[in-house]
């Protein structure tokens, strides 16, 4: 094994339910469920899937959702503030926890 | 050997990917019948010439392009929409609004069908000394089918070329005023987005919707339909494919999505498509590959029988384009 992560290995992921099918069942149910149009479009959903998935950093879900998010209509300045979205939440739920910081700090020091 | 079988056989395994069903072994393996019903439109092709060099052009057309069609062969053209009724009349290019001819064409045309089509990409048809032109189609009440592949000005400029964009803007504010896209004109305005790329096209329904708000609301433009179609792996855009690897992995996709459901209304059923130099074929993607109508070169001016229900229709795996999804009618 060269790398970790292979792309043609995305296409295997339907395989994972040779170990346990009834879970697997259970979960592509849902996973269809999911995605499919609800108060939320296929496309925005499409799009926050793209978000998690950076903020996940799944390189197969990158792939996935980048190629779903096009084929949805979505175009790269969409996809690219999405991406943001992830990165501000990712680096506001460390900067917020400086409260913390600033709690410990304050009940030690002078 | 029939004609069609030996035209078919040189088209064969036209990518060259070993993982391929040709497009006629898929018919043939799953029982599947494509073949035409009665004609009702006439396709024609007046050229090559295009001020454009669209990324994924199946033609390859582009401003040094110099086939054009003759007035000779716009003659045989308007003699064979006489000899037939067809209920639609397209006429697409490169642009067709760079032939010489075209005005002439168009007002002859005109009384000949119910619908008269001109495929424009906006911006060959925003020159100054196109004013005439613009006044023609709407007084013919022309059907305008035009390039509008994003709202985006960045994506689309990516298929299309710089500057391309602001100026369709420009053209299709210049249409709604001569009220095209606006009720009860009757000139209707339609818009075909093909995706700025490797991958398939997004629904039309919501495409449409989405397309309907953002222009409306950024630029106040209006539109009747908008049609999303996959891009045709051929000319220009085959060779996009093929130099950046793109070529297996997007033919196969397409070959995954083929739909049989899509055969029963894809437009090469019920059509005739006639090249710059007045040639037939099945539809326009079989121009490029000089895949001729029946597997057998024949001119315009030769044809007294339109092709009917149950005649063959050519194909190759090109042809997977056309049925991925819900389809090219």
């Amino acid at each position: 094994m060269d790398t970790y992560y292979q792309p043609k290995d995305l296409p295997k992921f339907a395989k994972i339910s040779e170990g346990a099918p009834e879970l697997a069942e259970k979960f592509f149910d849902y996973y269809t469920a999911v995605f499919a149009e609800g108060e939320l479009t296929q496309r925005e959903k499409s799009l926050i899937a793209l978000a998690v998935a950076h903020a996940v950093q799944c390189p197969y879900c990158i792939d996935a959702y980048t190629q779903d998010c096009l084929e949805k209509g979505s175009n790269i300045s969409e996809m690219t503030e999405a991406i943001h979205v992830a990165t501000a939440i990712r680096g506001g739920a460390s900067l917020v926890h400086g409260v913390q910081m600033r709690n410990v700090a304050g009940k030690i020091s002078l | 050997m029939s004609n069609l079988q030996t035209a078919e056989n040189l088209n064969s395994n036209l990518f060259q990917i070993p993982a391929l069903e040709t497009f006629r072994e898929n018919l043939d393996n799953n029982g599947l019948d494509l073949s035409r019903t009665h004609c009702t439109t006439l396709q024609v092709n007046v050229g090559m010439l295009c001020n454009q060099t669209c990324k994924h052009c199946h033609l390859d057309a582009g401003p040094s392009r110099k086939e054009i069609m003759s007035e000779k062969t716009m003659n045989d053209v308007l003699d064979l929409a006489a000899r037939f009724d067809f209920q639609t009349i397209d006429i697409t290019g490169g642009a067709p609004e760079m032939n010489p001819h075209i005005q002439t064409l168009i007002s002859k045309l005109a009384p000949l069908c119910k619908t008269l089509i001109l495929r424009s990409n906006l911006t060959a048809i925003a020159e100054k000394e196109q004013e005439p032109l613009l006044r023609l189609i709407s007084d013919k009440k022309v059907t305008i089918v035009a390039s509008l592949p994003s709202f985006n000005e960045a994506q689309s400029e990516t298929q299309r070329g710089k500057n391309s964009f602001a100026t369709s803007i420009t053209t299709l504010k210049k249409l709604n005023s001569l009220g095209y896209g606006l009720p009860d004109t009757g000139l209707e305005l339609n818009l075909v987005s093909n995706p700025t790329g490797a991958f398939l096209p997004s629904s039309q329904e919501q495409t449409e919707k989405r397309f309907r708000q953002m222009l409306a609301r950024k630029w106040g433009l209006s539109f009747n339909n908008l049609y999303t179609f996959a891009n045709v792996p051929l000319g220009r855009f085959l060779t996009w494919l093929e130099s950046t690897g793109n070529l297996e992995s997007y033919v196969l996709k397409l070959a995954a999505n083929f739909n049989s459901c899509s055969l029963h209304g894809l437009m090469c059923r019920s059509l005739i498509s006639v090249s710059w130099d007045g040639y037939l074929f099945d539809c326009d993607f079989n121009q490029a590959l000089n895949l001729y109508m029946g597997g057998r070169k024949k001119h315009i001016s030769d044809l007294y029988v339109l092709p009917g229900p149950h005649d063959s229709i050519a194909v190759s795996e090109h042809c997977y384009t056309c049925t991925a999804g819900s389809g090219f009618t």
